[in-house]
């Protein structure tokens, strides 16, 4: 846990919890593992707040529990967990991608669920259905079933997992006789894959309809009564709780970037084979693998799609009769490009080029630099300069004589590709956190004027409602002077920028993490 | 040892600086003397942000995700400060309830024991959640329910000796009202009767003035003081 991540967690914790949990989790990511009282007197927070914080953090998963270091008597201790809050930057990708794949409905229980941390089936398919009730046209409303198939349909394919059973914690009464060796109580929590059921449906049948939220009476629709006591009856899965599956997001996050780069490579039939062979993969290839299951080339022709007709030689031709991604030198690829591209928007294409060349190189000395590169002698020296002072390439000694001479070495310029990833990811979340703070500095600049404007909106939207004369609205509105107006619409302009910037860096930070965690597994 | 080589020059470093690629008498750029600056000038732009309807809806999906978690009850507020001097207005303010309770009901299964603290129920309707939270709501109850008996105890209680009013209040507890209605009748009922006959006073000493001045009218010469 470097510092800039844990700053960045810091911030995305406030915006989302509230300053209370952004300063337990902060304590958390910082301490590793501490006991209540201990995390109580270090933050100078109420004991009920703390507890609170920690309802809330372990409700998102951010937070962790186990029995203490030592031993099943010592008192509970808490972990936090680091990569879990960085998911936050990445919920609307999240949220996007389930629309795209499985449409509104997906898109409302994968939100849903993101929401709330983790929640049962029959909660999420009613609360989805009543949202959509409340959009559709009057009269209209969601069936349950659709929203239970669209639910089933996120579960077959992975993208909601149930959640891991709770490891049995100190309090558990212990029942080990005297004469059995005891043995520690494992640290590490259960996983979710470990659960041999995490993808089974509750055996549960929803039936109903949404319900329209009405803000005058409650109890308009027929059966109202019935729907009431439908609600505070239990479903029949209680205790299953389902959460996002991030790792099968990240696969299919992965699968995208790798095909859109083949796409551009070569052309758009292979990257059609590509796609194909990675959705056959889909599910049986764990999210670390390096390679994808072998598939023969018959397979292939069958699953793609009908409209691409490609005969058996083409096919033959894009290598042996079985086909396999590898995945590890596809991330890798990406990778680089990414490098490639940072050094080039910074530093300027003639740096990139010099960038480039020792990555495929690996080890040149000053001179042949200039010589490969075409670059004149001072500008290469300048450019390799700059690039040594942020760290971007490394000076290799290679001495000749055993007492290392200073005149009788050779200094070789090379470029670490795993080591720099690793320091652009660091300085991505240093971005991000930038970013962050950037917004949260603007708003409170400009504090009083949003409160005026949403003030004014509420008194707009009331007199709206009931039924008031287009010259009560103008008076109301022009209640804010045009230079007003004008910097309220710079305002928003600017935090509009910093939001979507703030997503766009987390692409990047995706394929540099991917890339890294890629690495570590070999 | 860093010293040594004072005399020789530019400054004699560790490593031959041909090697490198700094030839002899060439111009270095000045070594720098303060921090970097704050926003150096960029020598090359930014490439612009990536537009278009996707990046537009996630932008759409991220900030009304913030709006959501703000009010959700997962957003924990700070405690109050304490003020100075109990206030008028704080009566009127709605502060968030920052005290001991969670607003929510999580699955207390899936969490160690020394985390429980009481429930309470949402305060606005139109929160999303669906799962009642029974823990909180039955001390209330239970002390609605203690103030009805105590009151019909009451009522029972004073109306032994009269039998009409024991008819009426006997209707009223009929008629199913809310607590607070029954509360205010028993209320109601328990005064007049409180002022009919629980007092130690006899009500017929009690004059309320409607008379005075009314059989005076006949003997007009005899001042009156």
């Amino acid at each position: 846990m470097t510092a800039q991540e844990v700053r960045l967690c810091g911030l995305l914790l406030q915006e989302h919890f509230g300053e209370v949990v952004e300063r337990i989790g902060t304590h958390l990511l910082r301490g590793g593992a501490q006991n209540l009282r201990t995390i109580a007197n270090e933050t100078n927070t109420p004991l009920d707040l703390v507890k609170k914080s920690l309802c809330v953090l372990v409700q998102h998963g951010v937070c962790d529990f186990g029995s203490g270091r030592r031993g099943p008597g010592s008192p509970v201790e808490y972990r936090g967990n680091c990569e879990r809050v960085l998911r936050i930057l990445r919920y609307p990708r999240y949220i996007y991608t389930a629309k795209t794949l499985y449409g509104d409905t997906g898109e409302l229980i994968v939100e849903e669920v993101l929401q709330r941390g983790h929640m049962t089936m029959s909660n999420t398919v009613k609360t989805v259905a009543d949202r959509l009730t409340h959009n559709m046209e009057e009269g209209r409303s969601m069936e349950y079933s659709e929203v239970v198939s669209s639910f089933s349909k996120l579960v077959e394919t992975h993208f909601l997992q149930r959640c891991p059973p709770v490891a049995e914690t100190a309090t558990a009464a212990p029942s080990a006789t005297p004469a059995t060796h005891r043995t520690p109580a494992s640290v590490t929590p259960p996983t979710a894959e470990s659960n041999p059921d995490c993808y089974k449906l509750p055996p549960v049948t929803l039936t109903g309809r949404g319900k329209r939220r009405r803000s005058s009476d409650d109890g308009e629709e027929p059966g109202g009564v019935k729907k009431a006591k439908m609600d505070s009856e239990s479903c029949g899965d209680e205790g299953i709780y389902w959460q996002v599956n991030f790792e099968r997001f990240h696969q299919h996050f992965r699968d995208q970037a790798i095909i859109s780069a083949v796409a551009s490579k070569l052309d758009q039939t292979s990257s059609e084979i590509v796609r194909t062979m990675l959705r056959m993969s889909e599910v049986t290839t764990t999210p670390t693998a390096a390679y994808t299951q072998p598939l023969s080339a018959n397979e292939i022709f069958r699953s793609l799609p009908p409209n691409y007709s490609i005969s058996r030689p083409i096919l033959d031709q894009g290598g042996s009769l079985t086909g396999r991604s590898d995945l590890h030198r596809a991330l890798a690829n990406l990778a680089r490009a990414t490098l490639e591209s940072v050094v080039q928007e910074r530093f300027g294409s003639r740096s990139a080029r010099i960038f480039r060349l020792l990555l495929r190189k690996r080890h040149l000395e000053q001179k042949q630099v200039e010589d490969f590169a075409m670059i004149p002698a001072k500008e290469a020296k300048d450019m390799l300069y700059t690039l040594l002072s942020e760290n971007l390439v490394q000076l290799q000694e290679i001495p000749k004589t055993p007492d290392h001479a200073p005149s009788r070495t050779f200094y070789l310029y090379t470029v670490n590709q795993l080591p720099t990833a690793r320091l652009l990811l660091q300085h991505c979340y240093k971005t991000v956190a930038n970013l962050i703070e950037r917004r949260l500095f603007e708003t409170k600049e400009n504090k009083r004027l949003l409160e005026k404007s949403q003030r004014i909106e509420a008194i707009l939207a009331s007199l709206q409602a009931s039924g008031a004369e287009p010259e009560q609205l103008t008076e109301v509105e022009e209640m804010i002077t045009a230079p007003e107006r004008q910097q309220l619409e710079a305002l928003r302009h600017h935090i509009n920028k910093l939001d979507s910037t703030e997503n766009q860096v987390d692409e990047t930070i995706f394929l540099l993490e991917s890339y890294i965690i890629s690495t570590k597994s070999k | 040892m860093a010293g040594r080589g004072r005399g020789r020059g530019r400054g004699c470093m560790s490593f031959s600086i041909e090697a490198v690629g700094i030839g002899k008498g060439e111009n270095l750029p000045p070594s720098i003397l303060q921090p970097t600056p704050l926003f150096p000038p960029m020598e090359h732009k930014p490439v612009p942000l990536v537009i278009g309807e996707e990046a537009e809806y996630m932008l759409a999906l991220k900030q009304e995700f913030r709006g959501a978690m703000k009010t959700l009850p997962f957003y924990v507020h700070p405690a109050v400060p304490k003020k100075d001097v109990e206030r008028y207005s704080d009566k009127y303010q709605n502060s968030e309830p920052s005290d001991n309770t969670i607003e929510w009901n999580p699955d207390w299964k899936r969490l160690p024991k020394e985390l429980r603290i009481r429930t309470r129920k949402p305060l606005k309707e139109n929160t999303c959640l669906s799962v009642e939270t029974p823990v909180g709501n039955k001390p209330s109850r239970k002390t609605r329910v203690d103030k009805e008996e105590i009151i019909s105890k009451l009522e029972v209680g004073i109306t032994l000796e009269k039998r009409e009013e024991e008819v009426t209040s006997d209707e009223e507890e009929g008629e199913k009202k809310s607590p607070e209605e029954e509360e205010k009748d028993g209320e109601e009922e328990y005064d007049e009767e409180e002022y009919e006959e629980e007092t130690d006073y006899i009500m017929s000493y009690f004059d309320n003035g409607e008379e005075f001045g009314g059989d005076s009218d006949d003997n007009m010469d005899e001042a009156i003081y």
